[in-house]
């Protein structure tokens, strides 16, 4: 495999962390700030793609920072995984910024310049974990990533977002010490090396109960992926601000824990070696069970946000379960839903964001008959219901279709049922908020009186239209992300 | 041959001759005489660690006599990167502390000057010695200014915490010129090189046997290894800020040198991991130091005391490290002794702004601290993540190395020490985090919402830069801590 050496993966990681001073020092001009913001992401865009034709070329593109240890340095390696994962962190960052100044600003926010700082630096350690070239380089950015979003959590600094942030860290921060360290140093102790590579860094030098031991603290390691039950800070970081909620934790950070297991058993143990000690069935069965437990407690959610999020630990699971699989098009399916679920459930996170900034409501309750004044909010709704539940023509199919095929090629028929199961519960949840919405009674409505249209302002809706749209065009063209996944994996 | 050996720690004494006269003539110069002592001497030490990097051990008679007679200073990498860490913290702690010094111990500031140059001398005497007794002398002239050092601190509990320390600390000194006697009695001879060389033939001798455990505990007790750690939380919390800020992070340092330069120079690693069966109990002991370190300092109520307990927990890393009898543990305990130092001299350096600041720092005091101090506090997240172990800071390489170095010896217990104390540590900070970044800064005039327009009241920029500079350095260790293994630690293992 061709590689070639360049600078432009760091640069893409340190763009967004050299605007961090400017955005500080033009703390009192909120409209200079933002501009800064969106320079910094449309180049870190523009660098991600720029790489695109290269790495779709079945080239990769590598630079080695610092040398720690032989077999163990700070190294970037652009591959389709890292790249797929990488334009859907750098461009959802524009749309969450976007929404971002319609929500702090809709709501009167403080510490707005903390906020967009913090902001950031988690979105410069997301490329940076999807750039990393071995378990080492990720593992920091994971950590960065951690810690970067912990005051955006807690953002709020009253009581309530101060025990979830404490959960949160508990958490997040507890595992990756306590499981990922040591399970990662014991490799390097074993192997000498953490490069990832797709045929697994292991010889024959792990027994299956050693491989089974190791496999599973690295999955439960990396509680960003929300596999229960180290689920839980997932529903607390909800008190953030919405916004977060959004990009981190349906995008950024939760997908960079899944990100980390998929690597892990893609490119540190390889899909052989899982294969030959069948460990595939163990990690499905721990995904299955999350996402089936997951979907249930979703439904029983009131607050809309809180029903987001468990929705959002199910879903994830379904790409640990796609890769569990071990087969083509399960990994395939797996790894794609990392792209449609994104897209899907930011949309759905902006919706939320947007009903609470125009109606100040937030349980679902309260929701009916909103459709008819907030119409485009509730169609994007609708169609990110649909990218998650995995109905045409969404995105969220594509990966459901494949997923099923998946099961089948692998001859686990009796987990395809879970994935059955999984979508009827999702469709439960969701689509009765958009039926009430559109054709329920809203509290005040009186007699027939014409519905005024009060959507929240554009700068909260264009985005979720946008999100919406591309959820959509994803079901018509997922040529691109279908090939970095064929060219990252060698499927 | 160049004096640049004798220069490092000459040049501090000879400021300390004069910072003392100073007092009589005019005191305020007793603060530039000693800054250009250190300068010279940390220059010094930068020269010689060049010149040892490029061309091997430096060997420099003291009068030109000849060991074993005359007292020789054999500085090879190991020393030389501890030469350098003790005079460059020493110079730069002295930057920040004009005003604190100025603030705390304003009527005896020449003393104060002086006693500091004294304790800088010694500690790079220690280091730079290739002489037995030489270092027992030297360590006791460290331990003599420090005691007179707490004693200037707080005016309450500073008498008290030192006498304390006197007591133990003469304890320690005893045990180790016990051993030393024991050595000469046995060997004739105090030169370390010389004494190696004698002693590589008498494996067996109960005498040397005797000899290395009274070493040991000595140098144990000087280092505050759990249990004999108890007279080090009162001793560094209630000296002043400025000498804290110094001591803290180098003394402790500095007796793990000792410990590893006789571990390695004197005895040898054969006698030590073949010979005796010892090294199995010190991990263990290194592994309830780690534990209980951690656990004391989560019960403190005050972040100079938590931070003291912190050392406890520490040396017990390195400790662990250098006894794990592989090269991956010294590699991690050496590694950890620069490390370390940088962390602990950040932390306290950002306790040195607060107290400046706030007077106390007990940690119901540090509430809106993230509003008040910004700068300071983006110094303490930094360090405290070192602590913690988060890459890409220093703290997290050192810990690779030890775990490392404990899952080849099989001491998991200790691997899982490290691990725990980890965790300890994220509580114990996000603990004092919490309080800084949520609860609203007390306010003794009108009334104003909680967090939004906190006043900006940073410590002087002299502090601020120096702290600033530390923390940052903690990353470019960090990042650096492949080169610094190759180029220093692993040549000097070999």
């Amino acid at each position: 495999m061709e590689t070639i050496i360049s600078i432009k993966p760091l640069l893409a990681v340190l763009v967004s962390l050299f605007v961090i001073p400017v955005l500080v020092s033009s703390s009192s001009k909120p409209n200079v700030r933002e501009s800064w913001i969106f320079v910094a992401g449309i180049i870190k865009l523009v660098l991600v793609l720029s790489m695109l034709p290269v790495i779709l070329d079945g080239k990769q593109i590598a630079l080695t920072l610092f040398e720690i240890a032989p077999g163990a340095s700070i190294a970037f390696r652009v591959d389709g995984l890292g790249m797929l994962f990488a334009i859907v962190a750098a461009s959802l960052y524009i749309v969450t910024s976007i929404y971002s100044i319609g929500y702090m600003r809709g709501l009167n926010e403080h510490g707005q310049t903390r906020f967009v700082s913090f902001f950031a630096l988690a979105i410069s350690a997301t490329i940076g974990a999807a750039f990393s070239a071995n378990l080492l380089t990720l593992y920091l950015f994971y950590e960065i990533l951690s810690l970067a979003t912990y005051p955006l959590v807690a953002h709020h600094q009253d009581e309530k977002s101060r025990i979830s942030g404490r959960r949160y860290l508990t958490f997040i921060l507890g595992t990756s010490i306590a499981l990922v360290l040591p399970a990662m140093i014991y490799c390097y102790h074993v192997t000498g090396t953490l490069e990832f590579s797709t045929a697994g860094i292991f010889a024959d030098q792990l027994s299956k109960p050693a491989a089974t031991v190791l496999l599973l603290m690295f999955v439960f390691g990396f509680a960003k992926a929300g596999i229960m039950p180290f689920h839980s800070w997932l529903p607390a970081a909800m008190v953030a601000p919405t916004p977060v909620s959004a990009l981190l934790h349906a995008v950024a950070v939760v997908k960079v824990g899944v990100f980390s297991i998929v690597r892990v058993m893609t490119g540190i143990f390889g899909v052989d070696l899982l294969a030959h000690f069948n460990l595939g069935v163990v990690v499905m069965t721990i995904a299955s069970i999350t996402i089936l437990v997951g979907s249930c407690i979703a439904l029983s959610q009131d607050e809309l946000k809180r029903r987001l999020a468990y929705s959002t630990i199910s879903q994830l699971s379904y790409i640990i379960f796609g890769v569990a699989l071990l087969s083509p098009q399960g990994l395939l399916g797996g790894v794609i839903h990392i792209v449609m679920h994104a897209f899907g459930k930011i949309t759905l996170f902006f919706c939320a964001g947007a009903i609470y900034v125009a109606t100040g409501k937030k349980y679902i309750s309260q929701m009916s008959g909103l459709g008819k004044k907030m119409p485009f909010t509730f169609a994007a709704f609708f169609i990110g219901a649909m990218g998650v539940i995995g109905l045409p023509p969404s995105g969220g199919f594509y990966s459901k279709w494949n997923l099923i095929l998946g099961t089948l090629e692998a001859q686990q028929t009796i987990f395809m049922l879970v994935l059955l199961v999984s979508s009827f519960l999702n469709a439960f949840y969701f689509l009765p908020i958009v039926y009430k919405g559109f054709f329920g009674k809203s509290e005040e409505e009186d007699g027939n009186a014409p519905v005024k249209i009060a959507e929240a302002n554009l700068c909260l809706v264009i985005p979720l239209m946008i999100t919406a749209i591309i959820s959509i065009v994803l079901f018509f063209y997922p040529t691109v992300f279908v090939n970095l996944i064929k060219v990252g994996l060698g499927i | 041959m160049n004096n640049y050996p004798a220069l490092i720690v000459i040049a501090p004494l000879l400021a300390a001759l004069f910072a003392g006269l100073a007092v009589w003539i005019k005191e305020r110069l007793s603060y530039p005489i000693a800054l250009i002592g250190l300068a010279v001497s940390a220059f010094s030490a930068f020269k010689v660690l060049m010149q040892v990097i490029d061309s091997g051990t430096i060997q420099y008679r003291m009068a030109g006599w000849a060991p074993p007679m005359g007292i020789e200073y054999r500085i090879d990498l190991l020393n030389a990167m501890v030469l350098l860490l003790v005079s460059g913290i020493a110079f730069l702690n002295l930057l920040a502390s004009c005003k604190s010094v100025d603030q705390e111990v304003n009527d005896r500031a020449g003393s104060f000057y002086t006693i500091y140059l004294l304790f800088v001398t010694g500690l790079l005497g220690v280091t730079a010695t290739g002489d037995l007794f030489n270092l027992y002398v030297l360590i006791e002239i460290t331990s003599l200014t420090s005691y007179a050092m707490v004693a200037l601190g707080d005016r309450d509990r500073g008498p008290l915490a030192s006498l304390n320390y006197v007591f133990i600390g003469v304890i320690g000194a005893s045990f180790y010129l016990l051993g030393v006697g024991y050595l000469y009695l046995k060997t004739g001879s105090l030169n370390m090189v010389d004494v190696a060389n004698i002693l590589s033939g008498i494996h067996g001798s109960s005498t040397v046997l005797v000899a290395f455990i009274l070493c040991m505990i000595g140098i144990w007790i000087k280092m505050a290894l759990f249990p004999m750690h108890v007279w080090l939380p009162n001793a560094y919390s209630y000296s002043p800020i400025a000498f804290a800020r110094v001591v803290a992070p180098l003394m402790t340092k500095v007796m793990v040198y000792v410990m590893i330069r006789l571990m390695i120079t004197v005895f040898g690693f054969d006698y030590i991991f073949e010979s005796l069966s010892l090294a199995d109990a010190v991990v263990w002991l290194a592994t309830i130091a780690i534990l209980a370190g951690a656990v004391m300092a989560l019960s403190q109520k005050n972040l100079k005391k938590m931070l003291t307990y912190i050392i406890v927990c520490e040396i017990g890393y390195m400790v662990g490290g250098a006894w794990m009898g592989n090269q991956l543990g010294m590699t991690g305990a050496i590694l950890h002794i620069l490390n370390d130092a940088l962390m602990t001299f950040a932390l306290f350096l950002v306790v040195g702004n607060m107290v400046y600041k706030l007077k106390t720092v007990d940690l119901v005091d540090l509430k809106g601290l993230f509003g008040k101090m910004p700068w300071t506090m983006a110094g303490f997240v930094l360090a405290a993540l070192s602590i913690i172990g988060v890459p890409p800071t220093c703290g997290f390489f050192s810990k690779w190395y030890l775990i490392l170095g404990a899952f080849e010896a099989g001491a998991y217990h200790f691997a899982a020490a490290l691990i725990i104390s980890s965790l300890i540590c994220a509580v114990l900070f996000f603990k004092v985090f919490e309080i800084c970044f949520f609860e609203p800064m007390p306010e003794e005039h009108g009334h104003m919402d909680s967090h939004s327009h906190a006043v900006i009241e940073e410590a002087p920029v002299s502090m601020l830069i120096v702290s600033g500079l530390v923390s940052l350095s903690l990353i470019v260790a960090g990042l650096y801590s492949g080169t610094i293994v190759n180029t220093i630690i692993l040549p000097f293992l070999k």
